[in-house]
Protein backbone atom coordinates (compact mmCIF):
# COMPACT_ATOMS: atom_id res chain seq x y z
CA UNK A 1 0.00 0.00 0.00
CA UNK A 2 1.62 3.44 -0.64
CA UNK A 3 1.83 6.04 1.79
CA UNK A 4 -1.26 8.91 1.40
CA UNK A 5 -0.40 12.27 1.74
CA UNK A 6 -3.07 15.19 3.42
CA UNK A 7 -2.92 18.64 2.99
CA UNK A 8 -3.18 20.64 5.96
CA UNK A 9 -2.29 24.38 7.50
CA UNK A 10 1.29 24.87 8.74
CA UNK A 11 1.18 26.58 12.38
CA UNK A 12 4.75 25.53 13.46
CA UNK A 13 7.46 24.80 10.85
CA UNK A 14 9.08 21.68 10.74
CA UNK A 15 9.20 17.95 9.92
CA UNK A 16 8.78 15.36 12.45
CA UNK A 17 7.86 11.76 12.32
CA UNK A 18 5.74 9.60 14.92
CA UNK A 19 2.89 7.40 16.39
CA UNK A 20 -0.14 8.92 16.45
CA UNK A 21 -1.52 9.72 20.02
CA UNK A 22 -5.44 10.69 19.43
CA UNK A 23 -7.77 12.56 22.46
CA UNK A 24 -10.87 14.16 21.23
CA UNK A 25 -10.99 16.33 24.57
CA UNK A 26 -9.18 20.03 24.38
CA UNK A 27 -5.93 20.82 26.03
CA UNK A 28 -4.99 22.96 28.47
CA UNK A 29 -0.96 22.37 28.87
CA UNK A 30 -0.92 23.67 32.05
CA UNK A 31 -2.73 22.20 34.99
CA UNK A 32 -3.67 19.13 32.29
CA UNK A 33 -0.16 17.78 31.64
CA UNK A 34 2.94 17.00 34.18
CA UNK A 35 5.66 18.86 32.67
CA UNK A 36 8.53 16.50 33.93
CA UNK A 37 7.22 13.41 32.79
CA UNK A 38 4.98 14.53 29.92
CA UNK A 39 1.95 12.44 31.41
CA UNK A 40 -1.83 13.65 31.56
CA UNK A 41 -2.86 14.02 34.81
CA UNK A 42 -5.90 15.70 34.55
CA UNK A 43 -8.36 12.62 35.30
CA UNK A 44 -11.06 14.20 33.42
CA UNK A 45 -9.00 14.00 30.31
CA UNK A 46 -9.53 11.22 27.64
CA UNK A 47 -5.66 11.10 27.85
CA UNK A 48 -5.61 10.29 31.70
CA UNK A 49 -2.56 8.26 32.92
CA UNK A 50 -0.49 8.12 29.28
CA UNK A 51 2.23 10.09 28.18
CA UNK A 52 2.49 12.54 25.33
CA UNK A 53 6.61 11.98 24.75
CA UNK A 54 7.22 11.64 21.35
CA UNK A 55 3.98 10.95 19.86
CA UNK A 56 2.08 13.06 17.20
CA UNK A 57 -0.47 14.43 19.51
CA UNK A 58 -3.61 14.44 18.20
CA UNK A 59 -6.22 16.70 19.32
CA UNK A 60 -9.44 19.36 18.79
CA UNK A 61 -7.46 22.66 20.26
CA UNK A 62 -5.92 24.10 23.38
CA UNK A 63 -7.89 25.52 26.52
CA UNK A 64 -6.71 27.38 29.86
CA UNK A 65 -4.05 29.55 30.78
CA UNK A 66 -1.62 30.94 28.39
CA UNK A 67 0.83 29.75 30.66
CA UNK A 68 0.13 26.42 28.95
CA UNK A 69 2.59 27.86 25.86
CA UNK A 70 5.47 27.92 28.54
CA UNK A 71 4.73 24.60 29.88
CA UNK A 72 4.89 23.15 26.09
CA UNK A 73 8.84 24.87 26.40
CA UNK A 74 9.07 23.18 29.69
CA UNK A 75 7.87 19.66 28.35
CA UNK A 76 10.21 20.07 25.38
CA UNK A 77 13.42 21.21 27.39
CA UNK A 78 12.74 18.13 29.79
CA UNK A 79 12.58 15.86 26.65
CA UNK A 80 9.02 14.56 26.70
CA UNK A 81 7.34 16.83 24.83
CA UNK A 82 4.75 15.61 21.86
CA UNK A 83 6.83 14.87 18.53
CA UNK A 84 4.22 17.27 16.47
CA UNK A 85 1.21 17.96 17.18
CA UNK A 86 -2.31 17.99 14.44
CA UNK A 87 -5.20 20.05 15.41
CA UNK A 88 -8.90 20.28 14.45
CA UNK A 89 -8.37 24.42 14.43
CA UNK A 90 -5.64 25.35 16.26
CA UNK A 91 -5.72 28.45 18.95
CA UNK A 92 -3.00 30.66 20.02
CA UNK A 93 -1.96 29.40 23.39
CA UNK A 94 -0.55 26.28 21.95
CA UNK A 95 0.28 27.33 18.44
CA UNK A 96 2.64 30.23 20.51
CA UNK A 97 3.69 26.62 22.75
CA UNK A 98 4.60 24.72 19.75
CA UNK A 99 6.79 27.75 18.05
CA UNK A 100 8.60 28.44 20.76
CA UNK A 101 9.24 24.80 21.44
CA UNK A 102 10.30 23.59 18.37
CA UNK A 103 7.34 21.08 17.50
CA UNK A 104 5.84 20.91 14.60
CA UNK A 105 2.30 21.91 14.54
CA UNK A 106 -0.43 21.63 11.90
CA UNK A 107 -4.25 22.21 11.46
CA UNK A 108 -7.04 22.20 9.12
CA UNK A 109 -6.20 18.64 7.67
CA UNK A 110 -8.26 18.24 4.44
CA UNK A 111 -9.63 14.58 5.77
CA UNK A 112 -10.97 13.93 8.96
CA UNK A 113 -7.73 13.21 11.16
CA UNK A 114 -10.52 11.48 13.53
CA UNK A 115 -11.14 9.08 10.44
CA UNK A 116 -8.09 8.55 8.94
CA UNK A 117 -5.68 8.33 11.63
CA UNK A 118 -5.84 6.01 14.65
CA UNK A 119 -4.10 5.76 17.75
CA UNK A 120 -0.13 4.20 17.21
CA UNK A 121 -0.49 4.78 13.18
CA UNK A 122 3.12 6.21 11.79
CA UNK A 123 2.74 9.32 10.50
CA UNK A 124 5.08 12.46 8.98
CA UNK A 125 4.55 15.70 9.37
CA UNK A 126 5.93 18.43 7.01
CA UNK A 127 4.78 21.72 7.93
CA UNK A 128 7.24 23.12 5.70
CA UNK A 129 5.26 22.06 2.82
CA UNK A 130 2.07 21.51 4.80
CA UNK A 131 0.96 17.83 4.36
CA UNK A 132 1.14 14.63 6.97
CA UNK A 133 1.71 11.59 5.58
CA UNK A 134 0.65 8.42 6.38
CA UNK A 135 3.37 5.75 6.55
CA UNK A 136 1.65 2.59 7.55
CA UNK B 1 -0.45 36.43 4.77
CA UNK B 2 2.02 38.83 2.79
CA UNK B 3 4.97 39.67 3.89
CA UNK B 4 8.19 41.88 3.00
CA UNK B 5 11.34 41.03 1.52
CA UNK B 6 13.17 41.94 5.07
CA UNK B 7 10.21 40.08 6.85
CA UNK B 8 10.98 36.59 4.68
CA UNK B 9 14.46 36.82 5.51
CA UNK B 10 13.92 37.09 9.21
CA UNK B 11 11.36 33.75 8.73
CA UNK B 12 14.09 32.21 7.30
CA UNK B 13 16.73 32.60 9.63
CA UNK B 14 18.89 35.04 8.22
CA UNK B 15 18.35 37.51 11.35
CA UNK B 16 19.26 34.86 14.39
CA UNK B 17 17.24 32.07 16.08
CA UNK B 18 15.52 34.46 18.71
CA UNK B 19 13.87 36.69 15.59
CA UNK B 20 12.91 34.08 13.36
CA UNK B 21 10.86 32.41 16.28
CA UNK B 22 9.25 36.09 17.21
CA UNK B 23 8.41 36.85 13.55
CA UNK B 24 7.74 33.40 13.34
CA UNK B 25 4.82 33.27 16.43
CA UNK B 26 3.49 36.73 15.05
CA UNK B 27 2.98 35.05 11.15
CA UNK B 28 0.85 31.77 13.04
CA UNK B 29 -1.07 34.32 14.80
CA UNK B 30 -1.75 36.44 11.72
CA UNK B 31 -2.38 32.92 9.71
CA UNK B 32 -4.83 32.09 12.47
CA UNK B 33 -6.39 35.27 12.81
CA UNK B 34 -6.51 36.00 8.96
CA UNK B 35 -3.94 38.69 8.85
CA UNK B 36 -2.86 40.47 5.55
CA UNK B 37 0.36 41.53 6.94
CA UNK B 38 2.65 42.93 9.67
CA UNK B 39 2.03 46.56 10.24
CA UNK B 40 4.39 48.36 12.72
CA UNK B 41 3.99 49.40 16.45
CA UNK B 42 4.58 52.24 18.75
CA UNK B 43 5.11 50.16 21.87
CA UNK B 44 5.06 46.73 23.41
CA UNK B 45 3.36 45.86 26.84
CA UNK B 46 4.54 42.18 27.87
CA UNK B 47 2.49 40.09 30.25
CA UNK B 48 4.25 37.07 31.65
CA UNK B 49 6.27 38.84 34.72
CA UNK B 50 4.82 37.81 37.80
CA UNK B 51 6.73 34.31 39.19
CA UNK B 52 3.40 33.30 40.29
CA UNK B 53 1.82 33.18 37.18
CA UNK B 54 4.58 32.21 34.42
CA UNK B 55 6.35 30.02 36.90
CA UNK B 56 9.68 28.33 36.08
CA UNK B 57 8.39 27.35 32.38
CA UNK B 58 8.09 31.05 31.59
CA UNK B 59 11.40 31.87 33.32
CA UNK B 60 13.23 29.49 31.34
CA UNK B 61 12.31 30.77 28.35
CA UNK B 62 12.87 34.28 28.75
CA UNK B 63 16.07 33.81 29.70
CA UNK B 64 17.31 31.72 26.64
CA UNK B 65 15.93 34.17 24.65
CA UNK B 66 18.88 36.84 22.32
CA UNK B 67 18.26 40.29 21.25
CA UNK B 68 17.01 43.60 21.69
CA UNK B 69 13.54 45.03 21.85
CA UNK B 70 13.00 47.93 18.98
CA UNK B 71 9.82 49.55 20.14
CA UNK B 72 9.63 50.74 23.37
CA UNK B 73 8.42 47.76 25.74
CA UNK B 74 7.33 47.41 29.66
CA UNK B 75 6.22 44.84 31.79
CA UNK B 76 2.81 44.35 33.37
CA UNK B 77 2.56 44.21 37.46
CA UNK B 78 5.14 41.67 39.15
CA UNK B 79 4.29 39.38 41.90
CA UNK B 80 5.70 41.93 44.24
CA UNK B 81 6.61 45.63 44.86
CA UNK B 82 10.39 44.90 43.93
CA UNK B 83 12.30 46.66 46.53
CA UNK B 84 9.46 46.17 49.71
CA UNK B 85 8.75 42.85 48.63
CA UNK B 86 9.70 41.27 52.47
CA UNK B 87 7.05 43.95 53.98
CA UNK B 88 4.84 42.80 51.84
CA UNK B 89 5.11 39.22 53.20
CA UNK B 90 7.06 37.72 50.34
CA UNK B 91 9.51 34.99 50.85
CA UNK B 92 12.99 35.46 50.07
CA UNK B 93 12.84 32.16 47.61
CA UNK B 94 9.46 34.19 45.66
CA UNK B 95 12.07 37.23 45.72
CA UNK B 96 14.96 35.47 44.20
CA UNK B 97 12.83 33.99 41.21
CA UNK B 98 10.92 37.52 40.70
CA UNK B 99 14.25 39.22 40.08
CA UNK B 100 15.38 37.06 37.74
CA UNK B 101 12.36 37.30 35.75
CA UNK B 102 12.86 40.65 35.91
CA UNK B 103 16.58 40.81 34.99
CA UNK B 104 15.43 38.26 32.16
CA UNK B 105 13.22 41.06 30.42
CA UNK B 106 15.75 43.94 31.07
CA UNK B 107 18.94 41.95 29.30
CA UNK B 108 16.48 41.65 25.93
CA UNK B 109 15.96 45.56 26.76
CA UNK B 110 12.73 45.65 27.91
CA UNK B 111 12.22 49.08 30.69
CA UNK B 112 11.68 47.03 34.11
CA UNK B 113 8.63 48.94 34.90
CA UNK B 114 5.78 46.79 35.81
CA UNK B 115 2.70 48.82 35.52
CA UNK B 116 -0.92 47.65 34.01
CA UNK B 117 -1.42 51.52 33.64
CA UNK B 118 1.78 52.45 31.08
CA UNK B 119 -0.55 54.80 29.28
CA UNK B 120 0.25 57.39 32.32
CA UNK B 121 4.37 57.14 31.58
CA UNK B 122 6.39 59.10 29.59
CA UNK B 123 7.28 57.23 26.17
CA UNK B 124 4.14 55.17 26.34
CA UNK B 125 1.77 57.79 25.94
CA UNK B 126 -0.49 57.70 22.68
CA UNK B 127 -2.24 59.49 20.56
CA UNK B 128 -5.84 58.60 18.15
CA UNK B 129 -5.35 55.41 15.65
CA UNK B 130 -1.64 54.84 17.23
CA UNK B 131 -1.17 50.88 16.29
CA UNK B 132 0.60 48.67 19.73
CA UNK B 133 0.61 45.31 21.08
CA UNK B 134 -0.22 45.49 24.49
CA UNK B 135 -1.00 42.91 26.91
CA UNK B 136 -2.58 43.37 30.11
CA UNK B 137 -6.69 43.22 29.90
CA UNK B 138 -7.31 46.70 31.71
CA UNK B 139 -4.80 48.51 29.66
CA UNK B 140 -5.78 46.86 26.54
CA UNK B 141 -9.34 48.23 26.93
CA UNK B 142 -8.09 51.63 27.86
CA UNK B 143 -5.96 52.05 24.74
CA UNK B 144 -8.73 50.69 22.48
CA UNK B 145 -11.21 52.83 24.35
CA UNK B 146 -10.08 55.55 25.94
CA UNK B 147 -7.11 56.78 23.59
CA UNK B 148 -8.37 55.56 20.85
CA UNK B 149 -5.36 53.81 19.95
CA UNK B 150 -5.31 50.25 18.98
CA UNK B 151 -4.50 46.54 20.35
CA UNK B 152 -5.30 42.99 20.32
CA UNK B 153 -5.11 41.65 23.82
CA UNK B 154 -1.39 40.20 23.01
CA UNK B 155 -0.09 37.05 25.41
CA UNK B 156 3.05 37.13 27.12
CA UNK B 157 4.56 35.95 24.00
CA UNK B 158 3.26 37.34 21.12
CA UNK B 159 3.39 40.75 23.00
CA UNK B 160 7.30 40.22 23.44
CA UNK B 161 7.63 38.45 19.65
CA UNK B 162 6.10 42.06 19.08
CA UNK B 163 8.41 43.90 20.73
CA UNK B 164 10.94 42.19 19.26
CA UNK B 165 10.15 42.56 15.55
CA UNK B 166 8.72 46.16 16.18
CA UNK B 167 5.46 44.69 14.53
CA UNK B 168 2.58 43.13 15.12
CA UNK B 169 -0.18 40.88 12.49
CA UNK B 170 -3.01 43.42 11.37
CA UNK B 171 -6.11 41.67 12.56
CA UNK B 172 -8.75 42.03 15.24
CA UNK B 173 -9.61 45.46 16.63
CA UNK B 174 -6.55 46.86 14.63
CA UNK B 175 -9.34 47.15 11.83
CA UNK B 176 -11.96 49.30 11.76
CA UNK B 177 -14.71 46.55 10.85
CA UNK B 178 -14.08 45.01 14.03
CA UNK B 179 -14.32 47.83 16.55
CA UNK B 180 -17.59 48.69 15.84
CA UNK B 181 -20.47 48.10 18.81
CA UNK B 182 -22.21 44.70 18.35
CA UNK B 183 -23.92 45.27 21.81
CA UNK B 184 -25.78 48.30 23.36
CA UNK B 185 -26.11 49.03 27.13
CA UNK B 186 -28.28 51.68 28.29
CA UNK B 187 -28.45 53.11 31.67
CA UNK B 188 -31.21 54.34 33.76
CA UNK B 189 -29.87 55.56 36.46
CA UNK B 190 -27.05 57.86 37.42
CA UNK B 191 -23.62 57.00 37.88
CA UNK B 192 -20.34 58.70 39.81
CA UNK B 193 -16.88 56.93 41.44
CA UNK B 194 -16.89 53.44 41.69
CA UNK B 195 -20.33 53.44 40.50
CA UNK B 196 -18.45 52.59 36.95
CA UNK B 197 -16.56 49.74 38.36
CA UNK B 198 -20.00 48.44 39.76
CA UNK B 199 -21.42 49.00 36.12
CA UNK B 200 -18.35 47.32 34.76
CA UNK B 201 -18.35 44.30 36.85
CA UNK B 202 -22.10 43.67 35.97
CA UNK B 203 -21.73 44.49 32.21
CA UNK B 204 -19.07 41.94 31.99
CA UNK B 205 -20.70 39.40 32.33
CA UNK B 206 -23.49 39.74 30.24
CA UNK B 207 -21.33 41.57 27.36
CA UNK B 208 -19.06 38.39 26.82
CA UNK B 209 -16.55 39.08 24.27
CA UNK B 210 -18.87 41.91 22.41
CA UNK B 211 -17.95 45.34 21.35
CA UNK B 212 -20.86 47.37 23.67
CA UNK B 213 -21.70 50.69 23.26
CA UNK B 214 -22.80 52.24 26.24
CA UNK B 215 -25.51 54.72 26.34
CA UNK B 216 -25.37 56.74 30.33
CA UNK B 217 -26.70 59.62 31.93
CA UNK B 218 -23.69 60.95 33.09
CA UNK B 219 -20.12 62.00 31.40
CA UNK B 220 -17.76 59.78 33.03
CA UNK B 221 -14.29 61.38 33.87
CA UNK B 222 -10.67 58.83 32.61
CA UNK B 223 -10.38 57.62 35.98
CA UNK B 224 -14.03 56.38 35.82
CA UNK B 225 -13.55 54.33 32.11
CA UNK B 226 -10.85 53.15 33.58
CA UNK B 227 -12.51 51.38 36.37
CA UNK B 228 -15.39 50.54 34.04
CA UNK B 229 -13.50 49.13 31.05
CA UNK B 230 -10.84 46.92 33.45
CA UNK B 231 -13.99 45.54 35.24
CA UNK B 232 -15.24 44.37 31.81
CA UNK B 233 -12.15 42.91 30.53
CA UNK B 234 -12.09 40.45 33.71
CA UNK B 235 -15.91 39.67 34.66
CA UNK B 236 -15.87 39.29 30.63
CA UNK B 237 -13.87 39.15 27.93
CA UNK B 238 -14.36 43.04 26.74
CA UNK B 239 -11.38 44.57 24.70
CA UNK B 240 -12.94 47.76 23.07
CA UNK B 241 -16.31 49.38 24.39
CA UNK B 242 -17.97 52.79 23.77
CA UNK B 243 -19.61 55.33 25.40
CA UNK B 244 -21.72 57.16 23.34
CA UNK B 245 -20.65 61.11 22.63
CA UNK B 246 -17.59 59.98 25.06
CA UNK B 247 -14.97 58.20 23.95
CA UNK B 248 -13.19 59.07 20.89
CA UNK B 249 -14.50 56.23 18.54
CA UNK B 250 -18.03 56.94 19.52
CA UNK B 251 -17.73 60.62 19.20
CA UNK B 252 -16.29 60.19 15.56
CA UNK B 253 -18.40 57.59 14.58
CA UNK B 254 -21.86 58.53 15.51
CA UNK B 255 -22.76 55.00 16.44
CA UNK B 256 -26.33 54.33 16.56
CA UNK B 257 -27.93 51.84 19.02
CA UNK B 258 -27.37 48.36 17.72
CA UNK B 259 -30.41 45.96 17.47
CA UNK B 260 -29.45 44.00 20.54
CA UNK B 261 -29.67 46.34 23.81
CA UNK B 262 -29.89 45.47 27.51
CA UNK B 263 -30.79 47.23 30.25
CA UNK B 264 -28.94 48.04 33.70
CA UNK B 265 -30.31 49.37 36.36
CA UNK B 266 -29.78 51.24 39.93
CA UNK B 267 -30.65 48.24 41.84
CA UNK B 268 -28.03 45.80 40.27
CA UNK B 269 -25.39 48.48 40.81
CA UNK B 270 -26.76 48.51 44.87
CA UNK B 271 -26.22 44.53 44.36
CA UNK B 272 -22.49 44.83 43.95
CA UNK B 273 -22.22 46.96 46.96
CA UNK B 274 -23.98 45.11 49.08
CA UNK B 275 -23.26 41.65 48.63
CA UNK B 276 -21.42 40.11 51.12
CA UNK B 277 -18.96 36.90 49.71
CA UNK B 278 -20.34 32.96 51.13
CA UNK B 279 -19.16 32.10 54.69
CA UNK B 280 -17.73 35.84 55.60
CA UNK B 281 -21.15 36.95 57.68
CA UNK B 282 -18.83 36.61 60.61
CA UNK B 283 -15.85 37.85 58.98
CA UNK B 284 -14.40 41.32 59.43
CA UNK B 285 -12.09 42.84 56.55
CA UNK B 286 -8.53 42.78 57.23
CA UNK B 287 -7.61 44.19 53.90
CA UNK B 288 -8.41 47.43 51.88
CA UNK B 289 -6.71 47.45 48.50
CA UNK B 290 -6.86 50.54 45.74
CA UNK B 291 -5.14 50.91 42.40
CA UNK B 292 -6.33 47.93 40.15
CA UNK B 293 -5.38 49.11 37.54
CA UNK B 294 -2.91 51.21 38.99
CA UNK B 295 -4.04 54.49 40.76
CA UNK B 296 -3.61 57.67 38.49
CA UNK B 297 -2.10 61.14 39.90
CA UNK B 298 -5.88 62.26 40.41
CA UNK B 299 -7.00 58.68 42.46
CA UNK B 300 -3.32 58.92 44.82
CA UNK B 301 -4.38 62.72 45.73
CA UNK B 302 -7.66 61.45 46.69
CA UNK B 303 -6.76 58.94 48.78
CA UNK B 304 -3.71 61.06 50.08
CA UNK B 305 -6.62 63.62 51.30
CA UNK B 306 -9.31 61.00 52.50
CA UNK B 307 -6.45 59.72 54.60
CA UNK B 308 -4.31 62.76 55.43
CA UNK B 309 -4.11 63.46 59.47
CA UNK B 310 -5.61 59.59 59.98
CA UNK B 311 -4.58 56.51 61.37
CA UNK B 312 -5.67 52.81 59.80
CA UNK B 313 -6.52 49.90 61.64
CA UNK B 314 -5.89 47.56 58.65
CA UNK B 315 -3.52 46.68 56.66
CA UNK B 316 -4.02 48.99 53.08
CA UNK B 317 -2.57 48.53 49.80
CA UNK B 318 -2.32 51.53 47.40
CA UNK B 319 -1.10 50.44 44.17
CA UNK B 320 0.68 52.33 41.90
CA UNK B 321 3.65 52.67 39.19
CA UNK B 322 6.78 53.47 40.17
CA UNK B 323 7.08 56.20 38.43
CA UNK B 324 3.58 57.80 39.57
CA UNK B 325 4.62 57.16 43.16
CA UNK B 326 7.87 58.76 42.33
CA UNK B 327 6.38 62.04 40.81
CA UNK B 328 4.24 62.99 43.93
CA UNK B 329 6.13 62.02 47.18
CA UNK B 330 3.92 64.35 48.50
CA UNK B 331 0.70 61.96 48.46
CA UNK B 332 2.87 59.00 49.08
CA UNK B 333 4.26 60.64 52.31
CA UNK B 334 0.56 61.61 53.50
CA UNK B 335 -0.61 57.78 52.97
CA UNK B 336 2.58 55.98 54.17
CA UNK B 337 1.71 58.53 57.36
CA UNK B 338 -1.36 57.11 58.14
CA UNK B 339 0.09 53.29 58.43
CA UNK B 340 -1.10 52.43 54.78
CA UNK B 341 1.28 50.84 52.58
CA UNK B 342 2.35 52.58 48.88
CA UNK B 343 3.12 49.40 46.91
CA UNK B 344 4.56 49.55 43.25
CA UNK B 345 4.98 47.47 40.49
CA UNK B 346 2.73 44.86 41.75
CA UNK B 347 -1.13 44.81 42.81
CA UNK B 348 -3.06 42.85 44.94
CA UNK B 349 -4.44 40.30 42.15
CA UNK B 350 -1.11 39.14 40.79
CA UNK B 351 0.80 39.39 44.56
CA UNK B 352 0.80 36.05 46.63
CA UNK B 353 0.83 38.42 49.58
CA UNK B 354 -2.86 38.83 49.48
CA UNK B 355 -3.33 35.45 50.33
CA UNK B 356 -2.85 35.42 53.93
CA UNK B 357 -5.56 37.97 54.37
CA UNK B 358 -9.34 36.31 54.79
CA UNK B 359 -11.51 39.47 53.85
CA UNK B 360 -10.31 41.90 51.14
CA UNK B 361 -12.18 45.23 50.40
CA UNK B 362 -11.80 46.52 46.90
CA UNK B 363 -13.02 49.51 44.97
CA UNK B 364 -12.19 47.47 41.98
CA UNK B 365 -14.95 45.73 39.75
CA UNK B 366 -11.50 43.75 38.18
CA UNK B 367 -10.16 43.10 41.21
CA UNK B 368 -13.74 41.90 42.69
CA UNK B 369 -13.66 39.46 40.04
CA UNK B 370 -10.18 38.26 40.59
CA UNK B 371 -9.25 38.40 43.69
CA UNK B 372 -11.72 35.59 44.73
CA UNK B 373 -10.88 33.06 42.10
CA UNK B 374 -6.69 34.05 41.83
CA UNK B 375 -6.01 34.88 45.29
CA UNK B 376 -8.54 32.19 47.15
CA UNK B 377 -9.86 35.31 49.26
CA UNK B 378 -13.49 36.78 49.87
CA UNK B 379 -14.14 40.16 48.27
CA UNK B 380 -15.89 43.10 49.33
CA UNK B 381 -16.96 46.45 47.01
CA UNK B 382 -16.98 49.56 47.99
CA UNK B 383 -16.88 53.21 46.55
CA UNK B 384 -12.55 54.99 47.55
CA UNK B 385 -14.33 56.69 50.37
CA UNK B 386 -16.22 53.18 52.21
CA UNK B 387 -13.17 51.58 51.17
CA UNK B 388 -11.40 54.11 53.98
CA UNK B 389 -14.10 53.89 56.65
CA UNK B 390 -13.40 50.62 56.27
CA UNK B 391 -9.87 50.98 56.94
CA UNK B 392 -9.74 53.22 59.63
CA UNK B 393 -12.60 51.10 61.62
CA UNK B 394 -11.20 49.68 64.48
Amino acid sequence: MGTKKIKCRSISRGVAQGRVLISHDAISFLGNVDPKTGVVVEQDHDLYGISIKNRVLVFPHGKGSTVGSYVLYQLSKNGVAPSAMINIESEPIVAVGAIISDIPLVDRMETDPYEVLKNDTLVKIDSQTGYVEVLD
Amino acid sequence: MHLTKEEEQTLNGEDGETLQKAIEILVALGDIYGADRLIPIKSAQIAGVSYKTIGDAGLEWISDLEGKVKVPSILNPAGMDLKLWDEMGISPQFAQKQHEIIKAYEKLGVTSKCTCTPYYLDNFTLGYGDHVAWSESSAVSYVNSVIGARTNREGGPSALSAALVGKTANFGYHLDENREPTISVTVECNLSGADYAALGYIAGKTVGSKVPLFFLQNEPEGDELKALGAAMAASGAVALYHVDSVTPDARRMKFEKTDENIIIEESQIREVYDKIPDNTAQTDVDMVAFGCPHCSADELAHIARLLDGKQVEKDVWVCTSREIAERYPQFVDKIEKSGALVVCDTCMVVSPASENYNLMMVNSGKALSYVPSMCKVPARFGSIEECINEALRA
